[in-house]
């Protein structure tokens, strides 16, 4: 076990540093935008290739303001969240099911590795033809995503519970759910953590090519509807809104292992 | 499932033989794929008694503890732990038995009083806590494992084994990771509370000091067989520096020593 380094002059040396950590990443986006608003506004950069980070900024305003922004956005958390849910929640109860049963492993495990290697998004076609341009399609491909990452990593995670740790959990009687709920489950949870996470920048990937090749609403459909329009700027905020969604999908996916995994040094904010 | 706790159990009152129950090993061999580790291996031990059992690397002294416990499975002969003299007075005639690990095996993800408790139901809470203060742990029941030092996690798992009020304790090597002094204070904590409860103990060691020190015979395996069975005869608690001891270590280091081993681990 790593026991947290208690050094006093490391520690002042980081409150010092504190300041800086908040400020110093934020010092190439800042830049950058300068140097682009500077480009367009100097007419090196025209508009009908990249609008300038104040027409995009305009467009935001103006596309919040009427709701059409929040509709979009609203219709596409929904989708991906669904397919989380759905893919992931398979995931992990197949992952249980095949790592915990030697005969599920036989019967399942051959298969469910042949499919990992078809990309969901080549199904694309297929998917359309199934289920034309319905909501149903993009749940079916999101899930389809999302269920490999969590069921690997649950997999991988119940067989790598501490040997040490069951053999005592069997001298001190626990077997069946009792033994999954204190020792396997608990012992398993980083790896399947590490999956979810995975999964979640998976599942906007996914979401984003499946709602601009056929979708009616959604982030991926304002992007592409505004391309027929030559609205860069919109395209730009589309853009920009999935890097804040999966930005925040991953902040969620940080905390919970913050949360769950806080008896693990490694896992434990420092102080 | 232990139901009924009273102080009885915590009383410092000699009751020896009362809670403890004999061990009978009758003709067990052992093999892991095609070396013999035990062959028809026979000893007994009677209710209470303090039996240590040291022997080089890998001579099978804890296989046996862990055949003791049913983790592994002989491949003949039988080990009956308990028998009609014994008064076994809960789990309906089932003598209860623990194991303490050379690592604490405690549930990293289960803070202090929770590990202490595992598979037990919240109304043993205060008997947990009284157990945990008899180790000398009461105020870190709520900390994780991991901020607890080898020697305190290693007090935590004795706890976890004594809640449960066994009728027979087996030490597989529980101080070899730690430090001498540390160790000295354990094995005074465990000789504690072995007088004080009156469970049988095996305790299985590469360190003859320790198992004369603690001990009321001393078994030495070697050749998956018993080479020795010395009655350790020094009144309690034993000064390490005196003549007897020193004899006696020397004796038994002596005809560990005697014999070259086959197959060096």
């Amino acid at each position: 076990m790593i026991q947290p380094q208690k050094n006093s002059a490391a520690k002042t040396q980081l409150r010092l540093s504190v300041l800086a950590k908040q400020v110093l990443p934020w010092a190439v986006p800042s830049l950058l935008l300068i140097v682009w608003q500077w480009a367009s506004s100097a007419g090196i950069l025209p508009g009908r290739f990249l609008p300038s980070p104040s027409a995009v900024m305009r467009s935001f305003i103006e596309l919040s303001a009427s709701g059409e922004l929040w509709m979009h956005v609203r219709v596409s958390t929904l989708r991906a969240l669904s397919g989380f849910v759905v893919g992931g929640g398979m995931g992990l109860l197949l992952g249980l099911l095949t790592a915990s049963m030697h005969w599920a492993e036989i019967l399942l495990d051959t298969t469910i590795q042949m499919v990992r290697n078809i990309p969901p998004l080549a199904l694309i076609p297929l998917v359309i033809l199934w289920f034309g341009i319905d909501e149903s399609a993009k749940l079916f491909l999101v899930s389809l995503g999302v269920f490999f990452p969590v069921y690997i990593n649950t997999f991988h995670g119940i067989r790598s519970v501490d040997r040490g740790l069951l053999e005592m959990g069997r001298t001190y009687g626990l077997s069946g759910w009792p033994l999954y709920r204190e020792i396997i489950l608990p012992g398993a949870l980083p790896s399947i953590l590490v999956g979810v996470r995975f999964s979640l920048g998976l599942m906007w990937v996914i979401l984003i090519v499946a709602e601009t090749i056929s979708a009616r609403s959604g982030i991926g459909y304002m992007t592409m509807n505004a391309r027929e329009f030559m609205q860069t700027d919109v395209m730009v905020v589309g853009i920009l809104l999935y890097a804040i969604l999966g930005k925040l999908a991953d902040l969620l996916a940080k905390r919970l292992e913050r949360y769950w995994l806080r008896w693990n040094p490694a896992y434990r904010i420092a102080g | 499932m232990p139901t009924a706790y009273s102080s009885r159990e915590i009383a410092t009152a000699q009751h020896r033989c009362s809670r403890g129950v004999s061990v009978a090993i009758k003709s067990v061999s052992i093999a892991f794929g095609g070396r013999t580790v035990l062959e028809n291996f026979d000893i007994e031990i009677s209710a209470g008694e303090f039996v240590a059992i040291v022997g080089r690397s890998g001579c099978g002294k804890s296989t046996l503890l862990r055949s003791v416990v049913g983790l592994e499975t002989p491949q003949s002969g039988t080990i009956i732990v308990g028998n009609v003299a014994d008064s076994i007075a809960k789990n309906n005639g089932k003598p209860d038995v623990r194991v303490m690990f050379q690592d604490s095996r405690l549930l990293p993800w289960r803070r202090i009083l929770p590990n202490v408790m595992l598979g037990l139901g919240p109304a043993l809470i205060p008997q947990a806590q009284k157990v945990l203060a008899q180790v000398g742990l009461a105020e870190r029941a709520s900390d994780w494992p991991a901020t607890l030092s080898g020697g305190q996690r290693q007090r935590v798992a004795l706890a976890r084994a004594l809640v449960h009020d066994p009728n027979l304790l087996l030490l597989d090597e529980p101080l070899g990771s730690l430090d001498a002094l540390t160790r000295i204070e354990m094995q005074r904590l465990i000789e504690e509370v072995w007088r004080s409860r009156g469970f049988t103990a095996m305790l299985v060691t590469h360190d003859v000091a320790e198992a004369i020190a603690l001990a009321d015979r001393v078994i030495l395996i070697e050749g998956g067989c018993v080479a020795l069975d010395d009655v350790v005869n020094i009144p309690r608690p034993r000064a390490r520096g005196s003549a007897r001891f020193a004899a006696l270590e020397e004796r038994i280091l002596g005809r560990v020593l005697q014999r070259r081993p086959m197959v060096e681990e």
